[in-house]
Order: C-alpha cells, then structure tokens, then sequence
C-alpha cells in the first residue's frame, strides 16, 4: 500500500495562507491504514489547526470531511456539500488523490497534508518498509519474491556489492542488504544456481525513466 | 595483446604486478595529482584514479587520469554506476579511450550518502558487472549496448573490484566468476588484513579455474595509526580487520605505530604472494603515497620491468 | 507574560482517569477527605487506552488550562496495555502542542494505582501548579501563540518541558 506521514503543521499552514475557509478532507484507504490521513488524523489535524490559528489571530473556519477513496471520481463526489463554499482544501490523500481532487474540484486551492513516501508492507504496529518501485517489469520470479530494484539501495541486478556486511546494507545498519535477503531466500528454495546467471541491464523504459505512464485497458472501455 | 597497456604486459608475461592509487583533488588543483604522482613514478606498473569515492565530489577521474598521463604514468581509470547513466559511460569510455586511457576499473560505487552530496538523484542504471560486459563488447565486438556499430573501438584493460570479505561469503567466488563471463581481464580485491580468510577466498577461484581467465591483484592499505585501523575496523562497509592486527598496532607505542604499519604492509605483500592465483598487489597508501618507495622496495618488487 | 494575568487563576483541568484504578483512587482521596485543589473535572473511561489524541486536542481546543490522562500501574492495565498505549500516545500530543504553539507541559501522563489516593493528590497539585504557571490557556484568553516559532521569543519562562515527565 501506499505509506505517508503527516506533514509539519508550519508547512500545511504557510500553503493555506489567505485561506479563510478551509476543508481538511481524508481519505479512508492506503493512508488511513497508516494512520496519515484518515478520518482520525483529519479530525487531529482539524483541532490542531483551529487551535493555531486562533493563536496567531488568524480567522480559520476549518471542517472536517473523509472520502473513501480520492482517486476515483465517484468518491471524490461524495465530497462536493463539504466542499462548497470553501477557500481551500488540505487532502490528506496521498500525491494522487490531492491532485485528483484538485482537478475535480477546479479551480479549488488543494494543498497536501501529507508527504507520500513510498508503496510499502507493514511490518507490524507502526512500521512500514518500501517494497516496490513500481518498474512496470516485474522480476520477482527471479529474486524469490524480493525486489533488488525497490529494495537493493544500488537497485543492481548482479548484487550484492562489496559494501553488504552482516545482512546489511553499507548504507545504514537498519537497512538489510537485498542481495543476501534473496541469497538467502533462493537457498531456501533451492535454487541460488539461478544467482549465478549474468542479468544483462534493466529496460527503464517501463518505468517513470521513460516518462509519466498511462494505462489503457482497451478490453475494459466499453 | 588487448589493449597494450603496461599493466596489462606485465601480468600477461607473469610479473609480479603493482599498481598504486592516486585520489584526485577536491577540486581542480593539477599540483596534487603532480605531487602524488612524484611519489609514484617508477614504483608502480600503473596507478588507479579514483572516481568521486565515498561520493565525495572530486575531479573526475578522466581528467584525472588525462593528467597522470601527461605526467609520464599509467592511469587505470575507475568508473562507478552511481552517477552516470549508460548513455553518459559509453560516451565517457569512447572519450576515455580517446585521451589515451588504456585501462578502466568498474565499480558499482560507493552510495551518495556517504559523501557532501547526499541530496543528489541516483542513477545506477546498471551495475558493475554489467559495465564490465559493457565495455568487453564494445571491445571485442565493436557494438553498444543496444546493438549499434561503434565509430572505432575502445579497446580497454577491463578490470572490476572484488571484496572477499563482503557477505555472503560463499556467493563472493560466484561473484567473481559472473565477472569473468562478463568479460573481466583483472580484479583488485578490497584490502585484506584478515589473511586466513583471504586464503580460503583464493582457494575457491583457483578451484574454479577462475585465475587461468582473470589475474587477481591482492588489495593492501598500509596502517597509519590506531585511529585509523579502529575507523577502518568499524565504520568502512566490507572491510574485515582481525583483532590481532588492532592488538599489533595498539601494542607498539604511539609515535612508533606508522613504521609498525608498514612493517604490516611488507609482510603482507610477501605473504600474498606465496598464494596461489595472486598475480599482483593493489597498493593503496592513500594520503601516504610518500611511503609507496619504501614499501615496494622492502616487499622486493622494485625496480619494476620495464617490458615493450 | 504578566503575573497578574495568572494571580488568583482557578485552572480548569481535564483529566481522563480509568474505571479501575485512577478514578478509584479519586474516590479514595474524596472519602479521605484528602484537601486538594478544586481545579479537576474528571472524565472516566473504562481505560485509558480509549483516550485519544483527538480527546486531548479538543479539551484543549474548548479551553482545558491542562489536561491529563491518569492510568493503572505499568503491568496492572485491566485491558492488558491500555495504559501503555495511552502513556506512548501522549508525547505525540506534547509535540503537538509544540507546534500548534501551546506549551506542552500543558499535557501529561500519570500512573496512579487504585489505593494511591494520596498519589492523586500530588498528580492534581503538579497539573494545577504548571496550570498555574503557564497561565490560562491563551486559546481561552485570546492570546497568541505561547510555545515554539510562533511564540517570537521562543517561549517564556519555563519554556523548558518539565524535568519529571509521566512519573510512576
């Protein structure tokens, strides 16, 4: 899923300046479950910008509203009573709903309240870790189920580097090294031959690298 | 003959090689590359350039290595994956070649955060084996990646690094074999302090029949100081230094340690070289080029062949 | 910040006390006949894992001088690790405070056993005196910002959070 964090409150009130109405609307999907910015977090973040407002004489009127989901218009919809009359709106959607519901609500001032960082799987109670960089090619069949792209901080392809030490990675002792994690992993299975294989180098092109990407599902469009 | 370089007819005629290492300045200051290469001159078959190690930004290493040239050395150009993209190190090998360049080391590269750039973007579009197949096709079959012909061909001593000590430790000779397939001529190793473990490492690509295809040159660092040793120990990734070696060092009185750590230096040199499949040494006195005379001549590889 | 803003100030303080052992030990304090500050209105909930960040904030947000959440001994949580996960909670809320510009001493936590009446005591003198201290919540007055950036000298005195945090 998609993980983020809330941003600083001095950041989310510097991007509403002039703002005299404001909308704080959540999202109840990816960033719910990482507790950014569901209905919960945009309650908190409701009170708390109410209160520095009124610390810093400035006249706010803030609501409150949460969406199932910001990037799907039939959800984005459900938000258009809450939505009127309003100066501004904080999404706490990630980078996808925020602009989504900036489009379908122009020409509404939508600000984030979150920072998106990373498609992750959640470890366990707080704590997330990117998994997936979404490369458009996939070759998890080949890495026993582990992605050197995402995971590996070199993305190679022929790892480990000289720099994996104790399962780690050089860069920081709280990083695992991807390449011993597959190790590992095809041991398991069986098959750490395959390991021995030259991969020649990735096609970025299905990746952001070949520019922003677009779907079309051509069996789907009625 | 593949590229003619000098290093590369010393371990193909099966001389003892020695190569040295020269950082280039942190900034575009030619005087200390002249320095170093003073120091240098003579003593070794060639002399590696590093390229912005630690990704602590520095001269590049072609220009760095286009200077050592002109200085009467030969350079073995490093290049990492960390900042270019294959675009730019297709281009960069061509340029190398050009400027006289004769051998090139590829790296993955140190990560960005180690270094005075940390905000910077990645690229490691591909890896350093990768690299090494890169540049051997360009050599052998004259095409880039891709496919297209080439407008004359780099001809390029390839060489690539190789850390026994790293981890996995039993996948590190697979390692190296991938390397060789790739295309390989030569490897350094990271430097050893721990040498029963460097043995076992040998022993497995000899095994392999990998030093009948590759030469492999044993990596080593004289000690400066306890400082250092400790530093080394614990902060830099893949370097493995027994405690003996600390003990050693800490067991000789302060301003006596330097000369201990040369001392160190020789013998290692001479035991490396009694182990089957090493065909040479990387010396890297880094910031201590000075001492380079010394230790080649006490280790007994000086006067180097002069070969045509 | 004028003492005569703060003198002869009655705080108005929230507290949130579990069932089973803080608002017990309230009790206690009252049928002893303990003396102590009349400044506390309690809220009680079957455990303190149900206060919630939000709770807090809008305490605060309606005028609470101070707010605190009082909980069973680590270990004794009735619901196992309630106490534990209101007592993790409640920095996150101090941080808060910090930048929404409200001193976060104005937040706290406390472990007070069933038979610890004599404990509620000191717990509501300590909550009372910093209330007494910082002064009415300036949400309540109409004051500025009194903690962090905002606050232009980077907060009065005793801008420093108190040494003795969530004490046992």
């Amino acid at each position: 899923m998609i993980v983020g964090e809330r941003k600083p409150l001095e950041e989310i009130i510097d991007s509403l300046e002039g703002a005299r109405k404001v909308l704080v609307a959540g999202c109840g999907t990816c960033v719910a479950v990482c507790m950014a910015g569901g209905e919960k977090e945009v309650g908190m973040l409701a009170a708390e910008l109410s209160m520095a407002a009124r610390l810093r004489g400035l006249e706010i009127d803030v609501t409150q509203a949460t969406a199932q989901r910001q990037c799907d218009r039939e959800y984005l919809e459900t938000l258009r009573e809450q939505v009127k009359g309003r100066d501004a709106v904080v999404s706490m959607a990630c980078g996808i709903g925020v602009q989504y519901m900036a489009l379908h609500y122009e020409p509404l001032r939508v600000v984030p309240g979150i920072n998106t960082d990373f498609m992750g799987a959640n470890l366990g109670i707080g704590e997330w870790v990117e998994y997936c960089q979404s490369c458009g090619d996939c070759l998890l069949a080949e890495t026993g189920g582990i992605c050197p792209i995402a995971r590996c901080s070199k993305s190679l392809l022929n790892g480990p580097c000289g720099g994996s030490s104790g399962g780690k990675c050089e860069i920081s002792k709280d990083t695992d090294c991807a390449w011993q994690l597959i190790y590992d992993r095809m041991a398991k299975l069986g098959r750490t031959d395959r390991l021995a294989r030259y991969r020649p180098p990735k096609v970025w092109k299905t990746s952001r690298d070949g520019g922003p990407r677009r779907l079309v599902r051509e069996d789907q469009k009625a | 003959m593949k590229s003619g370089s000098n290093l590369e007819k010393v371990l193909s005629k099966g001389e003892f090689a020695l190569t040295g290492e020269c950082g280039p300045p942190r900034g575009a200051d030619v005087d200390v590359i002249r320095k170093k290469a003073g120091h240098l001159r003579g003593y070794v078959d060639a002399v590696n350039v590093t390229d912005n190690q630690t990704s602590i930004v520095r001269m590049s290493s072609i220009g760095a290595s286009k200077v050592l040239i002109d200085l009467g050395l030969e350079p073995v150009m490093q290049m990492v994956c960390r900042d270019r993209n294959r675009i730019a190190i297709q281009s960069d090998v061509f340029g190398a070649y050009a400027l006289g360049i004769r051998n090139m080391l590829c790296l993955s590269g140190d990560h960005q955060s180690f270094g005075n750039q940390k905000d910077a973007k990645n690229v490691y579009d591909i890896d350093s084996i990768q690299l090494v197949n890169v540049v051997y096709t360009m050599r052998e079959e004259g095409k880039l990646l891709g496919g297209d012909e080439i407008e004359g061909k780099p001809s390029m001593f390839i060489g690539a690094a190789e850390n026994p000590f790293g981890d996995p430790f039993d996948f590190r000779p697979i390692r190296l074999a991938k390397k060789v397939a790739a295309g390989v001529d030569f490897i350094q190793t990271q430097c050893i302090y721990n040498m029963p473990k460097f043995r076992e490492f040998m022993k497995r690509v000899v095994d392999m029949g990998l030093t009948e295809k590759c030469h492999v040159m044993a990596g080593i660092t004289p000690l400066k100081s306890l400082p250092m040793a400790k530093y080394m120990a614990t902060k830099v990734s893949g370097i493995d230094i027994p405690k003996e070696i600390l003990d050693r060092m800490e067991g000789v009185e302060k301003k006596k340690r330097a000369e201990e750590g040369i001392k160190l230096a020789i013998e290692q040199i001479q035991e490396v070289r009694q182990i089957p499949g090493v065909h040479g040494v990387h010396l890297m006195a880094i910031e201590w080029e000075e001492r380079v005379p010394e230790i080649a001549k006490g280790a007994g590889l000086h006067p180097r062949p002069t070969l045509e | 910040m004028g003492d005569a803003s703060k003198a002869g100030h009655e705080p108005k303080i929230i507290a949130f006390a579990c069932e089973y052992c803080s608002y017990t030990a309230a009790d206690l304090a009252g049928s002893m006949r303990l003396a102590y500050p009349a400044s506390v209105r309690i809220v009680k909930v079957p455990c303190t894992g149900r206060a919630d960040a939000i709770m807090i904030l809008k305490a605060l947000e309606e005028g609470a001088d101070a707010v605190f959440v009082s909980g069973c001994q680590p270990g004794d949580c009735h619901f196992l690790k309630g106490n534990a996960r209101a007592k993790a909670m409640v920095p996150g809320v101090k941080r808060m405070l910090a930048e929404i510009g409200l001193h976060p001493d104005r937040v706290e936590f406390f472990h007070v056993a069933a038979s610890q009446a004599q404990r509620w005591v000191e717990v509501v003198e300590e909550m009372t005196s910093r209330a007494r201290r910082l002064g009415p919540n300036p949400l309540r007055t109409g004051g500025g910002p009194e903690y962090g950036p905002a606050a232009g000298s980077g907060g009065g005195e005793g801008d420093r959070p108190a040494e003795k945090g969530s004490a046992s």
